[in-house]
């Protein structure tokens, strides 16, 4: 690979040391997991029989040896505090076997060899204040961003949304009565960290930005910015004699994508800067393939600590999924089957010119067919 | 909210009225840890602890973010910690600095209790002492750290066994799941791959200089739980050649006890390619050829059914979120490639290399894998990485009548070739595995 040369030198190969070299990294990579697994994994990698639920929260896998591992599920706020870690590692010593995972969730995994043991570290879990659930057809972990607290581009907190959202979903979260599993997402700009969900709830720009042409010549580098938007709505200006950029404003799709190499291009706005709800989205090749999520409804406030609109109209589109849904159908699964029509009657969602999509592609979104829901 | 004296210790906690409301309700709450750190006067962290909740609750009172990136890094690296400096920080200077360590989380998220304290008293000694488990892209995220403090932060960690992850134009820290190590629906060892692939590309991440990010996914089977299909650029599925395992007494006992309705309406009719059938015995019916390992009746029966034993992993390429053409999935690459020696995962490491060298001669600045396959066409990425079209890379062929098909009999004569039969070694030892070569025959003579 030409252009991809080391800047600086490895680990491996010090200069002859006259002053004490400075310490360099120990390139060692991903670590190895092995060592760190419950022994019953260790022994039994590669080699498991079948698995079932006893119950919501906990999962029984059996190995070809006739090994057996219980896994106690459970909630956890994914930003964490050491003494909330201490907490869990208090929890695995005493009432797990020492080891744990996470899921790409942030749930944590405890596995136990000893059926005895599990009773009571769910017990403890609970009245520790973690949820024991998240399995099988349940509302999983809403997976979520960093916002606020530590992303330089967000328009909305992540935590926090989901914080509250768990707190109206915590009941779903430990049952598994769900017509299939539901993946929530939330993501703080439409870069949309956060991924493809059932159900995602991402920021939706409303305006295009707003920038200071003061620092732009001295911020950013303006043919990168120029290349970066996607509808070649912004182009080389002068501003006040100063060299700056300026935006097409009927071309500017308001994605905020000029913002992180050009924060004067300022795109978050407490007031514009609005929540949209995203249906449908799966990632999983199981029975249909992977769906990318369709947008059902924008313009709802960013409107914290608590964002009760949101949590409203996702309490709707779960509510109708899980009463209408038939066993194993996802969420996308479950609307190609009614029709969309259906899906807006069913939510009470209004259906509007913006849910006909315009970008590259989008002739393949529409019905081409005689088919129609009455 | 701000305080007269910010670096005393001992000042009092910030007026958060919005926060204070994120610590009712029953799920585990981020803002009672963060005010547990706040709170925690015997520790170097609590003045920035403090200023980080007011600054966060000016976020929740403004609606507006106040981080910005900047140049902060380690000796040797050029990637894996974020910046943030702080656009309040008159306001809250103890957390005027509070940047992130991105570091790379054991295969598959695998810790025992020791580490995980080893982890917390490092972090306690430098940083924050708030951590997440884990960041979207997989990393441990260790957030809030001085810059004065990083390096030495960097070393301990290092010290420890763990090394920073990716971030910026180069190839990111990796996700597999939990696999072989607990899950009998695992196709191959996950970790093994997961590590092969990144350990093998470390140059990349840590130095990057490359169009843009790239990532790679390893899952076990369809149900793609690290979701590698649409979030990596380099997607690694499980799948198995051969026929699917069934324990036909087990199936039996399964209709008994749910009944043939159920049996039918979730798990025949949900067949996506109608490959199931219930037989009059109440026996299971399968059409192999049809089936295409998508886990559905996998999953519901988890005693009665197994995928085969000729495992491996089906390759996707391209996957992306909508920056800047649009979202896009990853696409079969390689539809079939067998995963069980050494030299079966060499060969998985030399074609990400293979890819990802192609991608960062041909991609321009800021695109995507995805997104330069579009640009220059399937075709044109498959002669660049050598290799041959498969029917498995497309959901139909080509509609459109306006096309060249000068060439075609040469074309013709390379995929006649290609289906001739080959001596059995040739077969396993070959590049990877086309999808005309893991139909029965082949494989079977391998086995």
């Amino acid at each position: 690979m030409d252009q991809i040369q080391p800047q600086a030198p490895k680990a491996q190969t010090p200069a002859p040391p006259k002053a004490p070299p400075p310490r360099m990294p120990d390139e060692c990579g991903v670590p190895d997991p092995i060592p760190l697994m419950h022994p019953l994994m260790r022994k039994n990698f590669g080699q498991w029989a079948w698995h079932d639920r006893p119950r919501p929260g906990v999962l029984r896998h059996v190995a070809k040896s006739g090994d057996t591992l219980w896994t106690v599920k459970a909630g956890t706020q994914r930003q964490m505090d050491v003494y909330t870690i201490r907490d869990l590692c208090d929890i695995v010593d005493k009432f797990g076997e020492g080891h744990m995972r996470f899921t790409t969730r942030s749930n944590i995994e405890i596995g136990v060899g000893d059926e005895k043991k599990v009773a009571p570290l769910i017990a403890k879990l609970e009245a520790s204040g973690y949820p024991v659930g998240g399995t099988g057809n349940s509302v999983s972990m809403i997976s979520h961003t960093q916002g606020w607290l530590h992303c330089d581009i967000p328009g909305t907190d992540a935590s926090g949304v989901v914080k509250a959202l768990m707190d109206e979903l915590y009941e779903e979260f430990k049952k598994e009565e769900m017509p299939n599993r539901v993946k929530i997402t939330t993501s703080c700009c439409q870069i949309n960290c956060g991924g493809q969900g059932d159900i995602s709830i991402n920021v939706q720009h409303t305006k295009p930005p707003k920038i200071n042409h003061d620092l732009v010549a001295n911020v950013c580098e303006r043919p990168a910015v120029i290349a970066r938007c996607p509808v070649a709505a912004i182009r080389p200006a002068l501003v006040n004699g100063k060299p700056s950029l300026e935006v097409d404003e009927r071309k500017c799709i308001c994605c905020g994508a000029c913002y992180p190499p050009c924060p004067p291009m300022q795109i978050n706005d407490p007031e514009h800067s609005k929540l949209a709800i995203w249906v449908g989205g799966k990632h999983s090749s199981t029975r249909s393939r992977p769906a990318f999520h369709k947008l059902v409804v924008a313009g709802l406030p960013n409107n914290p600590p608590r964002w009760p609109e949101v949590a409203e109209v996702v309490k709707t589109i779960l509510y109708a999924y899980k009463e209408n849904a038939r066993p194993w159908e996802r969420m996308n699964e479950w609307i190609d089957r009614i029709g969309w029509p259906r899906f807006f009657e069913m939510t009470n969602l209004p259906f509007t010119k913006f849910h006909i999509d315009d970008w590259r592609g989008a002739r393949a979104s529409l019905n081409a067919s005689s088919h129609v829901h009455f | 909210m701000t305080q007269e004296n910010p670096t005393k210790s001992g000042k009092p906690l910030p007026a958060t009225p919005l926060l204070d409301q994120l610590e009712s309700g029953p799920w585990p709450s981020f803002v009672t840890g963060l005010k547990r750190l706040a709170e925690s006067e015997d520790k170097q962290y609590a003045p920035m602890m403090k200023d980080l909740l007011g600054q966060l609750e000016h976020s929740y009172q403004t609606r507006k973010g106040y981080w910005k990136g900047g140049t902060v890094g380690v000796r040797g690296y050029g990637a894996g910690i974020i910046p943030r400096f702080s656009e309040a920080r008159d306001k809250f200077p103890a957390s005027a600095e509070f940047h992130t360590f991105r570091v790379q989380p054991p295969a598959g998220m695998h810790y025992d209790t020791a580490t995980m304290r080893k982890l917390c008293d490092i972090w306690e000694k430098y940083g924050s002492g708030l951590i997440a488990f884990h960041g979207q892209s997989g990393d441990i995220m260790f957030q809030g750290i001085k810059t004065d403090k990083v390096q030495p932060c960097f070393d301990e960690l290092n010290e420890a066994g763990f090394d920073l992850g990716g971030a910026g134009a180069g190839v990111r820290t990796s996700m597999s799941c939990v696999g072989g190590a607990r899950c009998e629906q695992s196709n191959y060892n996950e970790q093994k791959a997961h590590r092969m692939m990144i350990n093998s590309l470390l140059e990349e991440m840590h130095r990057p200089a490359l169009p843009y990010k790239f990532k790679f996914k390893f899952s076990g089977c369809a149900n793609d739980c690290v979701n590698a299909s649409h979030r990596s650029d380099f997607a690694v599925l499980g799948t198995w050649a051969d026929d699917m395992q069934v324990d036909q007494d087990e199936f039996k006992k399964a209709v008994k006890q749910r009944g043939r309705k159920e049996i039918i309406d979730q798990v025949v009719n949900m067949c996506p390619t109608r490959a199931l059938s219930l037989n009059d015995d109440d026996t299971l019916d399968i059409d192999n050829k049809s089936c295409v390992r998508c886990m559905h009746c996998i999953n519901v029966l988890t005693k009665a059914l197994k995928p085969g034993n000729v495992r491996g992993v089906t390759v996707l390429a391209g996957g992306k979120r909508s920056l800047k053409i649009g979202d896009l999935m990853g696409t079969v690459l390689v539809p079939f490639m067998r995963l069980e020696t050494e030299e079966d995962y060499e060969k998985l490491v030399a074609l990400g290399r293979k890819v990802l060298e192609f991608w960062a001669e041909n991609a321009l600045d800021h695109e995507r894998l995805g997104e330069m396959i579009e640009r220059i066409g399937m075709v044109s990425f498959l002669e660049g990485i050598d290799i041959e079209p498969d029917a498995n890379m497309v959901v139909h062929p080509r509609t459109s009548s306006y096309v060249r098909l000068d060439g075609w009999d040469e074309e013709v004569a390379k995929w006649k070739a290609r289906r001739a039969p080959k001596a059995p070694a040739a077969d396993t030892g070959g590049k990877t595995i086309q999808a005309a070569d893991t139909g029965g025959k082949t494989i079977q003579a391998a086995e």
